[in-house]
């Protein structure tokens, strides 16, 4: 029952958009059309499933304080929690490596959707972000693996919500300044108000 | 990708001064007519996040400026010798590094604001101006026009970024810096007289509709329009 509520809070309360700005470039550049902002998305929620609970597994049993324990008594005081950064980014530019070789060999179809954003995921802040604040909060495993997923879910609701706005902003008139840009980051504003609402539901 | 396109050279005459022409505008056109926020949309991922004050924010402008100095000047260096194929993983080894050493120069002189900032610091790792111009102007340039490149486009984050969290902080906690600015404005209108803050601000909806409006009024002056 925990989990599941921590599922929900990942997705609606701390909504990787609303809540934490993440993951806001490729949020407004790829939220023009609703098909590719349902790939990227799709893709944003299996990485963020898979990476969370990887660099859980990295984090306990290497980065944290006496996580090496397991390995000789000796190494009990050892704290690499330094080494977060670069072996976080590391282990998601390798496993989004790997995700696409994967996708490319068994389902040519959806490689070729999602093309491009693939590799760009490598570089996209809700993923790395999902990872530190799993740090952070020390969730456990099954918490962590929630939590990825959950948050990823959220991303996607948001940027495929966005993307159906700004399909329909294209029959409307906007002041020049304001176009592209400007608009949406007042649309995101604005739903984010919306999302604001689910803060009082207490879980 | 193909190696040409990434090493096709801007030509600098051997005895071009320091500060030429050329690289002052490396510098100075990143900061309104080609800015990374507000007409490249690039970055805008971390540094929302921590405009909620003015003091953060600073500490932020700093650590990118610090970290988008570096990185470019060391990839390029390393242009040459970075194979296509594996080049984002070298970049994103080189920014990581950089970033570990500003967190932790921030842990040991300056732990509060490390605390405040969590994961944000980190988040620079991330952060698509660094990466962007890494690919797109430090894989093919010289080390000081690249380090130039980057100060410049750090600086046209850094001034965006710093007037958002100008205009959430006095709106949203009524002070700038930390200074209460509103009560001390109050006071001179006499006891009854209070300006009152709002709490929207502070919420990240703030960072979103104050950053739409400065996008407004900048790309309202520069012309540009986007489509």
């Amino acid at each position: 029952m925990e989990l599941f509520s921590l599922g929900i809070r990942s997705i609606f309360i701390d909504n990787m958009i609303f809540a934490y700005f993440l993951g806001m470039c490729s949020f407004l550049a790829v939220s023009k059309k609703v098909s590719t902002a349902v790939g990227l998305g799709a893709a944003v929620v299996f990485v963020l499933g898979v990476t969370v609970p990887f660099n859980w597994i990295l984090n306990e049993f290497v980065l944290k304080e006496g996580a090496l324990t397991w390995v000789s008594a000796s190494m009990a005081t050892i704290d690499l929690s330094f080494l977060r950064f670069i072996m976080f980014i590391a282990i998601i530019a390798g496993i989004v490596q790997l995700v696409e070789m994967v996708v490319e060999k068994f389902s040519p179809a959806l490689y070729g959707q999602l093309g491009i954003f693939l590799p760009l995921i490598a570089v996209n802040c809700a993923i790395l972000g999902g990872g530190l604040f799993m740090a952070q909060r020390d969730y456990t495993l099954s918490e962590s693996a929630v939590y990825g997923f959950g948050s990823g879910l959220g991303f996607m609701l948001a940027i495929v919500l966005l993307a159906a706005i700004r399909e329909r902003l294209k029959y409307s008139q906007v002041p020049n300044g304001l176009k592209g840009l400007g608009i949406t980051m007042l649309l995101t504003g604005l739903m984010g108000i919306a999302f604001m609402s689910f803060m009082g539901i207490n879980l | 990708m193909s190696t040409e396109t990434l090493e096709k050279e801007v030509v600098v005459k051997p005895t071009e001064p320091i500060f030429s022409k050329r690289r002052k505008k490396l510098v100075t056109d990143p900061l309104v007519d080609d800015n990374p926020v507000t007409v490249q949309v690039l970055g805008i991922c971390s540094a929302l996040a921590v405009t909620t004050q003015m003091k953060p924010t600073l500490v932020m402008a700093i650590s990118v400026i610090f970290v988008m100095a570096l990185s470019n000047f060391v990839i390029s260096l390393m242009r040459n010798t970075i194979p296509a194929r594996v080049r984002i993983i070298v970049q994103l080894a080189v920014v990581a590094t950089l970033v570990t050493l500003v967190s932790e120069v921030l842990k040991a002189f300056a732990y509060d604001m490390y605390k405040e900032l969590s994961v944000f610091i980190g988040l620079i790792i991330t952060n698509c101006i660094v990466m962007g111009r890494l690919e797109a102007f430090a894989m093919g340039n010289k080390p000081y026009d690249s380090m130039l490149d980057g100060l410049g486009s750090a600086l046209g984050y850094s001034w965006i970024i710093l007037t958002v969290a100008f205009f959430r902080e006095l709106w949203g906690s009524g002070a700038v810096f930390g200074i209460p600015v509103f009560d001390y404005v109050s006071s001179l209108f006499g006891p009854d007289f209070k300006l009152a803050t709002n709490g929207l601000m502070v919420t990240p909806v703030g960072a979103f509709i104050i950053l739409g409006l400065i996008v407004w009024v900048q790309r309202t002056k520069t012309g540009y329009v986007e489509y």
